[in-house]
């Protein structure tokens, strides 16, 4: 588990359309409801549905957030579309102990052999259980699950009101989506 | 400092130069513009009023007897009505 | 109840405009002004805003149509950004020259060319002399108070001057953050109607917009000038009325950690906060360094600046523009002008950095700290160095 005090800076890989500014910004609001600082923003420039874009959040218990540069050391990275590991260097300047979010059918042990990763890796079939609860394989608020199972930012529930706010009568299966998708993610430590 | 004449200094400008007076332009003598002057031959005239549609200065209007004529203190004496009129009524003459 | 939310900046600052209960809104979209006056534009739609948006052709146009609805009596917003600003330059002149408080929203931009649609205060620079009282911002919060604070300075009689609240671009916009949402009774409380003094009135007609021939050209310029130099004290005032009712002040410029500090960088913008941080971190090290943000950039604060670096021996100033073939930064420049004539002055160093997008972080503001004083105590001969250039 990450450490969750002080600032914490989050990394959403996905490709424009998916919803990953969408996670960004629930996360966020779900923080300052909390009373919590927070920041989410998306990669600055046009929006271009398909290509892998990349959003950004900070959240810091203690103080309010000054820096407003893109994150290049995240604590957390998720991504959205594990056929993004291929594109994208989702990795880069990831904190020594922190932790990568995939949403792929596959298991932990496998992503690392296919990438060696070196850092603590958690695992979900988010597409999947997008599937079951939406009826659509739209992964963003089943990503704030995964992401919450491994390294709790905020409370899980603190995330219903945005949900809510932002879904209106999708609210339900999109909190359900979220659910299901903290009780289905593995984390696996950091190997060595 | 620069000799007022009578003219407003800044502190007495009005907001954003604002004219409050309505329809000061009236006062406005563009008959002081004019080299030239219409005159009237009023036997020609058919007082068909043209001259006073095309009059750029919207000066010209008839008069007690309905021949049309400009007003001296706006006409700039273009000749555009002398020019307009069909029936040869108008001479542009020198100013003296 | 005043409320925290977690909303992005644009949204609040479309919600201060309805808070502020416009009757116009008139305004052309441009990315990264966009989400402000697409919010706006759905509040009306819904009926949540009672106003009148106008869907204009063009950023002129806007600007133009901002003019008539002010000459009216109507409270007034638009916003805008780089080439939809300098579109709109010629207008810009006209609302200040006739004395219509128009509030407008600025997401700084660069300009083209090359084409950027990343932030920078090109934009800002190329409108400095327009005649309208300029804030910057420097997060979220301030542009969400300031954008309140313009209607009830630009409206005041005594100053009844356009107002433009300048907020960088994506950093600020797109951000996502936590802002305190004011009430309505509040605001009502602190924004009085607006009642032009001579509005176009079919019963009491007026002539705006006259021509000026020579004999009056310099009188209502002078007049101009001096209402504008003096609309400080109408800002001041709206400032220390507005921390009273809502418990944040603001000042033409904010003192960070200056206490005996012998070097200062001023920023203004949404990178001071950037370069608070630089200042927290040469302070830990025992550095005695402190920062000036600058808010107010018309009217110009001379008196708050040469107060406020009086101990100092150096000032580096640090600018996101570029005066090409000039003197560099024109903050620099004007505040290098400001203390000339001063016996005891600080050396002032500029630079110029954050150019179309561009980032500084802590370490880079930290670096502009030191290179700075470097630069003033072995002299120069350029007028100013860009920061972060590849060479």
């Amino acid at each position: 588990m990450t450490n969750t005090a002080g600032l914490v800076e989050i990394r959403w890989h996905g490709r424009g359309g998916q919803g990953a500014v969408t996670s960004a910004e629930l996360l966020a609001q779900a923080a300052i409801n909390e009373g919590k600082y927070a920041q989410a923003f998306p990669a600055f420039g046009a929006e271009r549905r398909g290509a892998p874009v990349v959003a950004f959040v900070r959240i810091d218990s203690d103080n309010p957030i000054r820096v407003r540069a893109e994150i290049d050391e995240p604590d957390v990275v998720v991504v959205l579309a594990s056929d993004l590991l291929r594109v994208v260097n989702v990795s880069s300047g990831l904190k020594a102990d922190g932790i990568l979010v995939i949403n792929t059918p596959k298991t932990a042990d496998e992503i690392i052999k296919e990438f060696h990763y070196k850092w603590a890796l958690a695992t979900v079939d988010a597409t999947r259980i997008a599937r079951e609860t939406l009826g659509v394989p739209i992964v963003n608020t089943a990503m704030v699950g995964a992401l919450l199972k491994a390294a709790e930012v905020t409370k899980l529930d603190s995330l219903i009101e945005p949900l809510k706010h932002r879904f209106g009568r999708l609210a339900d299966k999109n909190i359900n989506a979220m659910q299901k998708a903290y009780e289905g993610t593995t984390v696996r430590g950091k190997s060595n | 400092m620069t000799e007022s004449e009578g003219k407003p200094t800044w502190q007495q400008i009005e907001i954003g130069a604002i004219i409050t007076e309505p329809g000061s332009a009236r006062q406005y003598q563009t008959g002081d513009w004019r080299t030239q002057r219409p005159t009237y031959v009023h036997e020609r005239c058919i007082k068909c009023g043209l001259c006073s549609i095309y009059c750029p200065e919207g000066c010209i209007e008839p008069n007690e007897e309905g021949y049309f004529e400009a007003d001296l203190f706006y006409c700039k004496g273009c000749g555009i009505c002398a020019r307009e009129c069909w029936t040869k009524a108008i001479n542009m003459v020198e100013e003296e | 109840m005043t409320q925290r939310v977690g909303i992005e900046v644009s949204r609040a600052v479309a919600i201060a405009a309805k808070l502020a209960n416009v009757d116009v809104v008139a305004a052309y979209p441009i990315t990264p002004q966009t989400h402000i006056v697409e919010d706006l534009s759905e509040m009306v739609a819904s009926g949540e805003l009672d106003a009148s948006y106008i869907p204009v052709e063009s950023e002129h146009s806007a600007m133009s149509s901002c003019l008539g609805s002010v000459a009216v009596g109507a409270r007034t917003f638009t916003a805008t950004s780089s080439q939809g600003m300098e579109l709109m330059h010629e207008v810009l002149y006209v609302a200040s020259g006739m004395r219509l408080p128009v509030v407008m929203a600025v997401a700084n931009r660069a300009l083209s060319a090359p084409i950027s649609i990343w932030g920078d205060h090109s934009d800002v620079m190329s409108v400095r002399d327009t005649g309208w009282i300029q804030i910057f911002v420097t997060n979220g919060q301030e542009a969400f108070d300031n954008i309140l604070c313009a209607f009830r300075i630009g409206e005041d009689r005594r100053a009844l001057l356009p107002v433009m609240i300048h907020l960088d671009g994506f950093q600020l916009t797109h951000v996502i953050e936590p802002i305190y949402l004011e009430e309505q009774g509040d605001v009502d409380r602190f924004l009085p109607r607006f009642e032009y003094p001579l509005p176009l009135d079919p019963d009491k007609p007026v002539t705006m917009g006259a021509f000026g021939p020579p004999d009056i050209y310099t009188e209502v310029k002078k007049a101009q000038d001096v209402v504008l130099t003096s609309s400080k004290e109408v800002i001041l005032e709206a400032w220390k009325e507005f921390g009273d009712i809502f418990g944040r002040y603001y000042s033409p410029i904010q003192c960070y950690r200056c206490e005996g500090a012998k070097v200062l960088l001023m920023t203004m913008g949404s990178f001071s906060e950037t370069a608070m941080s630089a200042v927290d971190a040469m302070r830990d090290d025992g550095h005695a360094v402190g920062l000036l943000n600058l808010r107010l950039w018309r009217p110009f604060p001379f008196a708050e600046i040469r107060q406020a670096v009086k101990d100092a021996d150096v000032l580096v100033v640090f600018d996101r523009a570029l005066s090409f073939g000039g003197p560099g930064g024109p903050v620099c420049s004007e505040v290098r002008s400001a203390l000339y004539s001063l016996d005891k002055r600080p050396k002032v160093v500029g630079f110029v950095g954050g150019l179309g997008g561009r980032v500084v972080s802590i370490a880079g503001f930290r670096e502009i700290i030191e290179r700075g004083t470097r630069i003033a105590s072995e002299g120069t001969e350029q007028e100013f160095e860009m920061f972060g250039v590849r060479e």
